[in-house]
């Protein structure tokens, strides 16, 4: 083998050997309990970040440090959402084609509703988020879907956040063995390692929230999908939860899954859940 | 001086001869870029693929369209070592995400 084609083999065999012994060998943890799940995750965070009220952690990394919250507040004035917020205002209450609306495929005309999302639909069988219903209501009226993750979807669940605010995430887990495999496969996702970077959602958001890593604070992972859509500076636009998740993975280096494949469903009833009883805070801004 | 500028040559002379007789061929560069490319379908099935894979890969490809064989054989080995490393990930990963969970 040549110099020039050995060195790139042997530093993937070194990853390969750094993999094998990153973690040390495996504990059981077979059966599945959501509600001491999402107590011990909510003890978690209370310990560490004890000054913080539960009602903070939805405010991500402006809940993490008081320079960081003072230039929440201040954003709060003007917020770079707004436009966003507006449009879909207009959106959800402009009639598609065949004169119907979103208004007549979600509950209580879509109003006040963001908190129950995503649930467990049995007759389907998985998790529906808000962002596949709402693409789902297009197609069943003879709309086109929209784009998962920035722009019209991101400016429906806007406003559909917004008339959510302050209304605790309440999120259910029926009685049905497919939803509990659901809840389960969204915390396995949450906590495996992918991408070449090795990280796990849990990497930077159990182990490291209020850590920097370059110039970001990273979010805690209780409420972090409570202000769901957001204005990100650094996307310089809004992004649906479906972005959110997108560029985690691309970010340590795994190719990312379609918006609302499986596993990303499953992510988002885990980690709804697990911050239920805390307010929608969405849209959100985020540096 | 004369010594040192001949003993160059000589071992200029020696490398590239040495070259030129193991370079890779387009035949060596489609098996190792095969090799890679089943190994990334595996990692897909996995729902695990790395996307250094499959800009390696690409590498791979671009180097073996403008000729360079060589390079395009390092790169197609260095793509396959990569999609072997996120099997590897994700098969570990399957019972260890278990220690890293809040309970």
């Amino acid at each position: 083998m040549k110099p020039r084609s050995a060195i790139p083999v042997a530093s993937a065999a070194l990853a390969l050997a750094l993999l094998a012994f990153a973690t040390p060998p495996v504990a059981a943890a077979d059966t599945v309990d959501p509600a001491a799940d999402a107590k011990a995750f909510k003890k978690f965070f209370t310990d560490k970040f004890p000054k913080l009220k539960p009602e903070d952690f939805v405010n991500g990394p402006y809940s993490m440090n008081e320079d960081l919250h003072k230039q929440w507040e201040e954003k709060e004035q003007f917020p770079p959402y707004e436009f966003s917020l507006e449009a879909g205002k207009e959106m959800f209450s402009k009639p598609f084609k065949n004169g119907k609306s979103y208004q007549d495929c979600f509950p209580n005309k879509g109003i006040g509703i963001r908190q129950n999302y995503p649930y467990f639909d049995e007759k389907e069988g998985k998790v529906v988020t808000l962002e596949l219903a709402l693409n789902r209501c297009r197609e069943a009226n003879g709309e086109a879907p929209f784009s998962y993750v920035k722009d019209d979807m991101a400016a429906l669940t806007a406003y559909m956040a917004f008339t959510s605010r302050g209304k605790p995430f309440d999120i259910k887990i029926p009685k049905d063995p497919r939803a509990l495999e659901a809840y389960q496969k969204g915390k396995e996702y949450f906590y495996t390692r992918r991408g070449q970077l090795n990280f796990s959602c849990a990497t930077c958001h159990i182990q490291s929230p209020g850590e920097r890593i370059r110039a970001e604070v990273l979010a805690p992972a209780l409420g972090i999908l409570n202000a769901m859509p957001i204005y990100r500076s650094e996307w310089s636009g809004m992004g649906t939860t479906s972005r959110r998740f997108t560029t985690c993975n691309s970010q340590i280096r795994g190719v990312p899954l379609d918006p609302q494949a499986d596993e990303y469903r499953d992510l988002e009833y885990y980690l709804s859940y697990v911050s239920n009883g805390l307010p929608i805070s969405g849209p959100g801004a985020r540096p | 001086m004369r010594n040192t500028v001949l003993k160059s040559v000589l071992t200029a002379l020696l490398v590239a001869g040495a070259t030129s007789a193991f370079a890779a061929s387009e035949d060596d560069f489609k098996a190792a870029y095969a090799a890679a490319e089943a190994a990334n379908k595996e990692a897909g099935s996995l729902r695990n693929q790395w996307t250094t894979t499959a800009s390696t890969l690409a590498a791979a490809k671009k180097a073996a369209d403008s000729g360079d064989f060589d390079n395009a054989v390092a790169q197609a080995k260095e793509a396959e070592a990569l999609a072997k490393a996120s099997i590897f990930q994700a098969t570990s990963e399957k019972e260890r995400w278990k220690n890293m969970e809040i309970r």
